[in-house]
């Protein structure tokens, strides 16, 4: 992150320092899933356990239904379920599956390279 | 789901017509309706729009609203790339009958971290579907997965689930595929679409290309099954269903003349049968063309509309070159009976050529097409694809009931009739002109090879083109072979001089005998008046002795009377004395 920071500093585009700024301290996740399956269920428990351990006091989590909003799959280029979107700190990332690999996760929530 | 009775009885399976051009007749009716549909090919041979055409022919021709599922190409791409063919997609989404959904899948963005499905793609067809009650669906390419999600177990399973849930859903699907090394598709998609497949198929051979479309397979319907040529043109897609058309063309027994009259004297007198095939081959500047503009100039002047394709020549050329043998072709294209349709043969393939023959013989309606000349199809090694090629033109313009000329350029090498001798059986009418080649000369011949039904003259004539075009004429046929040109008029004046010269023999027998008749009679003449003279002067001298002899018995008598002889020695002694 620390890295991430200098990078931005030179970089002249202000939006992007204020995003990256805000980034590092929090992380905005959405969660979509379809209904009750057993996947959805193991998706979000998978989930809320690494952020718990990893994110504590940092991120903001939405789980979204696509059944009941069906067209946020569009808007969202959602195709896979369950799927997470890392929309901050960037980059942008979709995380696919039920999150039982915890080290997959982590990767793409670039959370290997803070460790 | 709207019903269309399909052409070919098929009770069971609905079909739902695709609108374009061609294609639902040779399936009979359409895709099936309800069931997913592959349509593969490489790169560039129209699947998509194919697709894009179901879709708009459906929503607007057919009312059955469509859903467009890109996986390559983005919304606003689609909308530009169809609306060159007159699509506004734009239009048909604000009004609910089509949705395009571009489905976009970064493999750099995506970690998998465990099991899942595709249902989030399910969720966004199956609303895709619903907002606008959709009965048709398009997945273009939906094979572009594969490159995006690793997971290929888990991506083939969910494709079978997807298909299978297409059909449960009813509407009539449409997925294309890119075709594979050996397989149909490069994933194997046949495997789980198995109703219908159609190949599209692009082949370039000596440098043109042509499209070409086949029915693979179609569960529970009969279908053509060759190749079928298509054209992507700015109305869309067309599908040529014209591989044979068969024999049973309607034939007529009017005649029309072919614009010169010494060659309608040499087909009867009436010229060609209408609705047949003429042929007018020969080697180069021989009056081919002359001959069609001709043709073409009477079918104007009775009325008719005549479709004039020229593949070597421009219009404005062709018209300019007409002007010189007196032949006003402007004068028609003005009134709208002529049209001129000047393509390169290499302009496209063979297969284009008879599509757009076929279409613009649709729309303008011509009773004579001509196609000037039709050998220059010939690029390269395709006889037998030039040869079905006219083969199907023939048969599209004979069930049509249009007369056509075709004129063919030959090689002066070999025999003449030989270089055309393929598409012979097609031909009704065959005019053959020929160069004839004579005392450092070179003049033109023509006759009629053959003419199907009529008692064609069997002459060569002298073939003249003059400033108020073509005259045919007699040619010297006598011991010294065909002759032409100042050949045969030297050989004419011969022939005169040898006339003249044998009157003058006649003439100078006849005055020899006369002269002889009148010596003859000269002669006697004469011999009459010395016979005469002769006879007269035998005569005096007859009368003279017999005086003398009267004279000289008076005397004795005197004498006798004055001696008193006795009277019978007087007469007796007398002239003893």
């Amino acid at each position: 992150m620390k890295k991430k920071n200098t990078k931005t500093k030179s970089s002249t585009a202000k939006l992007d320092q204020i995003v990256s700024e805000s980034a590092r301290d929090k992380y905005i996740l959405r969660l979509y899933i379809t209904g009750t399956t057993n996947r959805s269920v193991l998706a979000l428990t998978n989930l809320k356990k690494i952020c718990e351990e990893y994110l504590e006091g940092r991120y903001e989590l939405e789980v979204i239904d696509l059944y009941q909003m069906p067209n946020l799959a569009k808007d969202e280029q959602i195709i896979a379920a369950p799927t997470l979107i890392k929309k901050l700190p960037l980059p942008f990332r979709r995380i696919i599956g039920d999150m039982s690999n915890t080290e997959k996760v982590l990767l793409g929530l670039d959370l290997r390279k803070v460790k | 789901m709207k019903k269309t009775e399909p052409k070919i009885l098929s009770k069971n399976l609905l079909k739902s017509p695709t609108g374009i051009q061609g294609f639902d007749e040779i399936t009979g009716g359409g895709l099936p309706t309800g069931r997913p549909t592959l349509v593969c090919g490489g790169a560039g041979c129209g699947k998509t729009l194919f697709g894009m055409e179901f879709l708009v022919r459906g929503a607007t021709q057919f009312k059955e609203p469509g859903v467009f599922m890109s996986f390559e190409e983005t919304n606003e791409e689609l909308t530009k790339n169809v609306a060159s063919l007159g699509f506004d997609l734009e239009d048909l989404i604000r009004n609910k009958k089509i949705a395009l959904d571009h489905v976009h899948v970064e493999r750099s963005e995506i970690e998998e971290t465990g099991e899942y499905d595709l249902e989030g793609l399910f969720v966004r067809l199956n609303y895709a579907i619903d907002s606008i009650g959709a009965k048709r669906v398009v997945l273009d390419t939906i094979e572009s997965l594969f490159a995006g999600l690793p997971n290929q177990l888990i991506l083939r399973a969910e494709l079978r689930r997807l298909f299978r849930w297409l059909k449960e859903k009813g509407v009539t699907t449409i997925i294309t595929g890119e075709r594979g090394e050996e397989t149909l598709t490069r994933q194997g998609l046949e495997e789980y679409v198995s109703d219908c497949v159609i190949m599209l198929d692009h082949r370039v051979n000596a440098q043109t290309s042509t499209r070409r479309l086949r029915v693979v397979k179609y569960r529970g319907s009969m279908h053509g099954t060759n190749e079928y040529p298509f054209l992507i043109d700015e109305a869309g897609f067309s599908v040529l269903p014209v591989t044979s058309l068969g024999l049973k063309h309607i034939v007529s027994n009017k005649r029309i003349s072919s614009g010169i009259t010494a060659l309608d004297a040499m087909l009867e007198g009436k010229g060609y049968y209408r609705g047949s095939t003429v042929l007018v081959s020969g080697t180069a500047g021989v009056g081919k063309t002359s001959i069609a503009a001709h043709f073409a100039e009477a079918a104007c002047k009775r009325g008719e509309r005549v479709l004039y394709f020229c593949f070597e020549e421009s219009p404005n050329q062709l018209m300019r070159n007409m002007r010189s043998i007196g032949i006003k072709l402007e004068t028609w294209v003005k009134k709208g009976l002529l049209q001129f349709q000047a393509t390169r043969p290499t302009f496209y393939g063979l297969e284009m050529h008879l599509a757009v023959t076929h279409k613009i013989v649709s729309v303008f309606k011509p009773d004579i097409v001509i196609l000037d000349p039709i050998n220059t199809f010939v690029v390269g090694d395709k006889d037998l694809e030039v040869n079905t090629m006219l083969m199907r033109i023939v048969d599209f313009l004979k069930a049509n009931q249009i007369t056509a000329l075709f004129t063919s350029l030959t090689s002066s090498q070999g025999s003449l009739e030989s270089s055309d001798a393929r598409i012979s059986s097609l031909i009704d009418t065959w005019l053959l002109l020929r160069d004839i080649e004579l005392y450092g000369e070179r003049n033109r011949g023509m006759y009629v090879l053959k003419s199907r039904g009529m008692a064609n003259s069997s002459e060569i004539r002298e073939f003249i083109l003059t400033d108020h075009g073509v005259e045919l004429r007699e040619v010297y046929i006598g011991a010294r072979g065909v002759l032409t040109g100042s050949a045969r008029m030297a050989q004419e004046a011969l022939e005169k001089a040898e006339v003249l010269s044998g009157r003058q023999d006649i003439e100078l027998k006849k005055r020899d005998i006369e002269r002889k008749r009148k010596v003859l009679e000269a002669q006697i003449i004469a011999l009459q008046a010395d016979f005469e003279s002769e006879e007269s002067e035998a005569l005096k001298t007859i009368e003279t002795r017999q005086d003398a002899l009267k004279r000289l018995g008076q005397d004795n008598i005197n004498m006798a009377e004055s001696r008193k002889a006795d009277n019978e020695n007087i007469n007796i002694s007398n002239p003893k004395k």
